[in-house]
C-alpha cells in the first residue's frame, strides 16, 4: 500500500498548487494531475472499469476548461477578510474529521469480510445475468435504476447548459 | 491545404487524420464489450464524443457540422434514451420492470447476457452525444461582455 500512500501525496500537493498558483493554465494543468492520479488509484485498488471512467471523462473535463473558460478575462478577488475566511475554514474541517474519525473506527478493516449482497453477486452473477464483468451486470441489471436516473441527470445537465448559455431568452 | 484555414496547424491535421478513426474504433470496441471485459456503456461513449472533438479541435467547427450536426446529435440522444426505457419496459411483458428477458448465451461470447449490451449500446448513444453537446454549447456560445447594469 506504500505506492497508494505516495499517490495520495501527490494528488494532495497537486491540489494545493492549483488553489495556490495565479496562472490560469498551470492550475488547471495541476487540476488534471490530480485527476490522473486518482485514476491510478482506482488502477492500484484493482477497479478498471472506474478507472478507464476516470481517465476519459479527465480529459473531456480539462479539455472544457482549456478551450471554454481560460480565454474570458475572470475576475479574481484576492482581498477580503482572510484571518476570518482561514479560521471558519479549519474549525469545519476539524469538525468533520473529529465525525469522519468516529464513524470509521466502527467500520470493518478495508475490503476484508465480503459483504451479503456483494457475495451473493460474485456467486450468483454469472449464472443469473450472463454476462463475465461483474460491473456490468450489476449496474446494468441489479441496480439498473441508478443507471436511468444517471441518464436522467445527464439530459438535465444537458438542458441547464442550453438554458444558461442561450441567446433567445438573454435581455438586452 | 489552403482552402480550410480554421483550426490548427497542417501537422496536426495530418496527426487527426491518421488517429481518429482508431479513437472511434476503441470507443465502439468497448460499448461492445462492455459485458465481457472492463468498460461499458458510459466510458465507451465519452471515448466516441472525444472523437468528435478531436475533429473539431482540430478542424474547426465547420468540418465537425458536416459530419455532426445538431439534428444528428439531438437525434442520438433522444434515441438512446427512448432504447433504454423501450427495453426496460419490454420487461414488463414477462415480469417486472428492467427484467433481463432475453436467452443468456454462453458466457465469454458477444451475443450473450441477453439484454445488457442493449442497454450498453443505449447509454453509450446517450453519453456521447450528451457531452459532446455539452462541449459545443460551451465552446460555441459565449456571454457576452458585461456593458452596464442588467
Amino acid at each position: 500500500m506504500l505506492e497508494l500512500q505516495l499517490l495520495l501525496i501527490f494528488m494532495i500537493i497537486g491540489a494545493i498548487i492549483a488553489v495556490k498558483e495565479k496562472d490560469l493554465l498551470s492550475s488547471v494543468i495541476a487540476v488534471g494531475t490530480v485527476g490522473l492520479g486518482l485514476s491510478l488509484v482506482f488502477l492500484i485498488l484493482k477497479a478498471p472499469d472506474l478507472a478507464i471512467v476516470q481517465l476519459v471523462v479527465e480529459i473531456l473535463v480539462i479539455i472544457i476548461l482549456i478551450r471554454a473558460t481560460i480565454r474570458r478575462d475572470l475576475p479574481f478577488s484576492t482581498s477580503g477578510r482572510w484571518f476570518f475566511n482561514t479560521l471558519v475554514t479549519f474549525v469545519f474541517i476539524g469538525v468533520f474529521l473529529v465525525f469522519i474519525y468516529l464513524y470509521i473506527k466502527d467500520l470493518p478493516q478495508f475490503g476484508q469480510p465480503i459483504m451479503k449482497i456483494a457475495q451473493r453477486f460474485i456467486a450468483e452473477g454469472l449464472r443469473e445475468t450472463g454476462a463475465t464483468n461483474l460491473v456490468s451486470s450489476v449496474i446494468l441489471d441489479y441496480r439498473a435504476y441508478d443507471t436511468l436516473g444517471e441518464a436522467t441527470i445527464l439530459f438535465t445537465a444537458v438542458m441547464g447548459v442550453l438554458a444558461v448559455m442561450r441567446k433567445v431568452g438573454r435581455k438586452k | 491545404m489552403a482552402k480550410n484555414q480554421e483550426g490548427m496547424t497542417l501537422i496536426v491535421k495530418t496527426i487527426t487524420r491518421l488517429t481518429v478513426g482508431l479513437i472511434l474504433l476503441f470507443g465502439i470496441y468497448i460499448v461492445t464489450h462492455g459485458h465481457i471485459s472492463p468498460g461499458g456503456g458510459f466510458a465507451g461513449g465519452a471515448i466516441i464524443a472525444l472523437s468528435f472533438i478531436h475533429i473539431m479541435l482540430a478542424f474547426g467547427k465547420e468540418v465537425t457540422f458536416k459530419k455532426m450536426n445538431q439534428s444528428v446529435m439531438s437525434f442520438f440522444e433522444s434515441v438512446g434514451a427512448i432504447m433504454f426505457i423501450t427495453f426496460a419496459i419490454l420487461g414488463i411483458g414477462s415480469g417486472y420492470f428492467f427484467l433481463n428477458f432475453m436467452l443468456k448465451g454462453k458466457p465469454f461470447k458477444l451475443f450473450s447476457s441477453g439484454l445488457i449490451p442493449l442497454y450498453n449500446l443505449a447509454i453509450c448513444l446517450k453519453v456521447g452525444a450528451g457531452l459532446f453537446i455539452i462541449f459545443v454549447i460551451l465552446v460555441l456560445l459565449k456571454i457576452p461582455k458585461k456593458g452596464g447594469e442588467k
